[in-house]
């Protein structure tokens, strides 16, 4: 019997019981809708997040002393970091391309009657080169030249707060009464992953804030940046040894901790991809589901049509005739939720990216893997009934009533 | 099907000779289903041969004896078994769907031909519950025919209808007879019988008779000598 033939059949019998034929192509629907869906939404948060790690400068490594515990007090340990940890590391370390100290000083920046409550950053300008920070006006200062000159760097919001009718460059700003004289202004970057402002930000030298503001040797944080993505470890693994070495260090633990951006990435999206595997598994339940209607639906039509099966076989039709002509019905009726669902999966994704602004990517690869498991499940849960279809006797098939 | 083995048949042995008409009579039990069946290749004999048309069908597989039922025999049942939401054309065609060899023109061509010959080619796009149980038989009659086989068995073909009809359906038979086929009908009604040329007498598994019939009555004969049809006939 041709495939054509037996297709026509097949879909003779399906339109003959279209309410039943509908509920069963409605269950596979509903299955691949939700993965396609679900998929999407995994997809999209996981682009999501990279995309604004990156922004964030990914390959950021973090350095800052250790926390010891004493007596059950947790407090800083004495090794601490200083401004020649960071001139080794910049002159010896060879997997990063930028380092800088990080000092944050809390307080209120007052213009006239203005003022902002912007913690102050104590930085090298390698800095905003490693958060990914850009001039829109004026320059950034000089580490060597600059040395704790009062100057500073303002981002969008902190011009916005203190200098409302614009022009901020060679003004000044008070902070913790030390005036700062405004050298450059950063482009906007907008908030981040964490809901924190990044243009709420003012940079000065960290000469300056270790000498004036916080009268300190010591630095709190060092960042730098790796030469690119994958080198994070190996750059903490250099800059670790670098500043073992200065200290003679020969304790099986690290004098410091080090946090860098890529395992950032890696613990936020980790957390992101389990939860979208979680929803695509329940997904992926749900077409199970409808693959059993389908298996239910089937052995209900052989068991129904038993004496057309008989007068079938009395009339020449080989098991195999029988057997493909239930395994096409339950192949036609998966293919067409499939193609259904993968159509409400897309529309359903791109109805949610629209109206509640959540990010979604449909991937081809989800489309194309859930028709053909849209196939595998037609042929898995027909296939039982058509075998049973098949090996029926004729002559009982026929008395059947 | 328990434990204990039963033999619907034993010892049988008979020919059925190209263009013969042989009648199978035997009250319930006598072991006619079970020779029909053997006799459509639906089931094999547990010993002993049947030979159809040169062929020896005890040893074929299940394909096998598809293949020979697709080819060789063409059946009419009690119940018509016409698919149903199926058009007559559509259910006479339905033997030659099983033959790769007919093409779809060819199968068309053939259905019309067989319900022109049970004359039900202006019939060809009705439903079967848009039909009488006598034309359904006609249609089942043709679908029977399409796949010109060597012997037509008929189970019982009139058992579901009156008598007119029983004999229109006669009618049909006999004259598919006087054009060769060869035809075996199952039946428990002796005027039935009377229509064939031969008749064997099945009884607790053995031929109890097997008379060929001298005096044929002609259906047609038969059919116009029964009363005028009451007011609701079908």
């Amino acid at each position: 019997m041709s495939p054509i033939t037996l297709i026509k059949i097949a879909l003779r019998a399906l339109l003959r019981n279209r309410m039943r034929t509908f509920l069963s192509v409605l269950g596979i629907v509903i299955g691949v809708a939700a993965v396609i869906a679900m998929v999407a939404m995994g997809e999209g948060s996981r682009i999501s997040i990279k995309e604004q790690m990156t922004s964030m400068g990914s390959n950021a490594i973090i350095i800052m002393p250790n926390r010891d515990r004493r007596g059950g007090v947790q407090m800083e340990s004495t090794e601490s970091l200083e401004e020649a940890d960071v001139i080794a590391i910049r002159e010896n370390a060879t997997y990063i391309n930028g380092v800088s100290p990080m000092m944050t000083v809390n307080g209120q920046a007052i213009v006239g009657n203005n003022n902002s409550p912007t913690s102050l950053s104590g930085v090298s300008a390698d800095y905003l080169k490693i958060r990914n920070y850009e001039i829109e006006d004026g320059v950034i200062f000089d580490d060597t030249a600059d040395r704790m000159a009062k100057v500073c760097v303002i981002g969008q919001t902190v011009v916005k707060n203190l200098f409302p009718e614009g022009d901020p460059i060679g003004k000044t700003i008070r902070y913790k009464n030390i005036p700062l004289k405004v050298i450059g202004t950063l482009k906007a970057k907008g908030s981040g992953d964490f809901g924190q402002d990044n243009d709420d930000v003012i940079f000065t030298p960290y000469q300056t804030v270790m000498r004036r503001f916080s009268a300190t040797t010591n630095i709190r944080q060092i960042y730098a940046n790796s030469i690119g993505e994958g080198y994070a470890a190996k750059a903490t693994e250099e800059i670790m040894g670098i500043l073992k070495e200065r200290r003679n260090w020969t304790k099986p633990t690290d004098p410091f901790r080090v946090f860098t951006q890529e395992e950032m990435i890696q613990m936020v999206t980790s957390t992101s991809d389990l939860i979208s595997l979680v929803l695509t598994i329940i997904a992926g339940i749900s077409l199970f589901v409808g693959g059993i209607g389908i298996m239910n639906i089937m052995y209900v039509s052989v068991t129904e049509r038993t004496k057309e099966i008989g007068l079938r076989m009395a009339i020449g039709a080989r098991s195999r005739d029988i057997m493909f002509q239930f395994l096409f019905e339950s192949v036609i009726i998966s293919l067409l939720g499939g193609v259904i669902g993968i159509a409400l999966g897309i529309a359903a994704s791109e109805i949610v990216k629209t109206f509640f602004n959540m990010p979604m990517s449909v991937s081809i690869t989800s489309v194309i893997v859930s028709f053909a498991v849209c196939f595998a499940t037609g042929v898995f849960f027909g296939w039982y009934p058509a075998r049973k279809a098949s090996r029926l006797d004729p002559i009982e098939a026929l008395r059947f009533e | 099907m328990g434990d204990e083995t039963v033999h619907a048949l034993r010892g049988v042995s008979f020919d059925i000779h190209k263009g013969e008409f042989v009648t199978i009579m035997g009250a319930s039990g006598s072991g006619k289903s079970t020779m029909l069946n053997i006799l459509g290749c639906m089931d094999r004999p547990t010993t002993g041969h049947y030979i159809l048309d040169g062929e020896h069908t005890e040893k074929l597989k299940r394909d096998a004896l598809a293949r020979i039922r697709s080819q060789k025999i063409g059946f009419v049942f009690q119940s018509y078994n016409l698919l149903s939401r199926t058009t007559a054309i559509e259910n006479v065609e339905l033997p030659l769907l099983y033959n790769s060899k007919v093409s779809t023109a060819e199968r068309h061509r053939r259905a019309i031909k067989a319900l022109e010959r049970v004359g039900l080619a202006d019939r060809m796009n009705h439903l079967p519950n848009q039909l009488s149980g006598g034309q359904q038989q006609r249609v089942a009659i043709a679908r029977a025919l399409v796949n010109d086989p060597v012997i037509i068995l008929a189970d019982e073909a009139t058992g579901n209808l009156d008598t007119r009809t029983s004999y229109e359906i006669m009618m049909i038979f006999q004259e598919l007879n006087r054009q060769g086929k060869t035809i075996a009908f199952v039946t428990h009604e002796p005027d039935i019988a009377t229509f064939s040329s031969r008749t064997i007498t099945l009884r607790d598994g053995l031929v109890k008779k097997d008379i060929i019939n001298e005096n044929v009555q002609d259906a047609k004969a038969a059919y116009e000598a029964l009363p005028p049809p009451e007011e609701f006939e079908e």
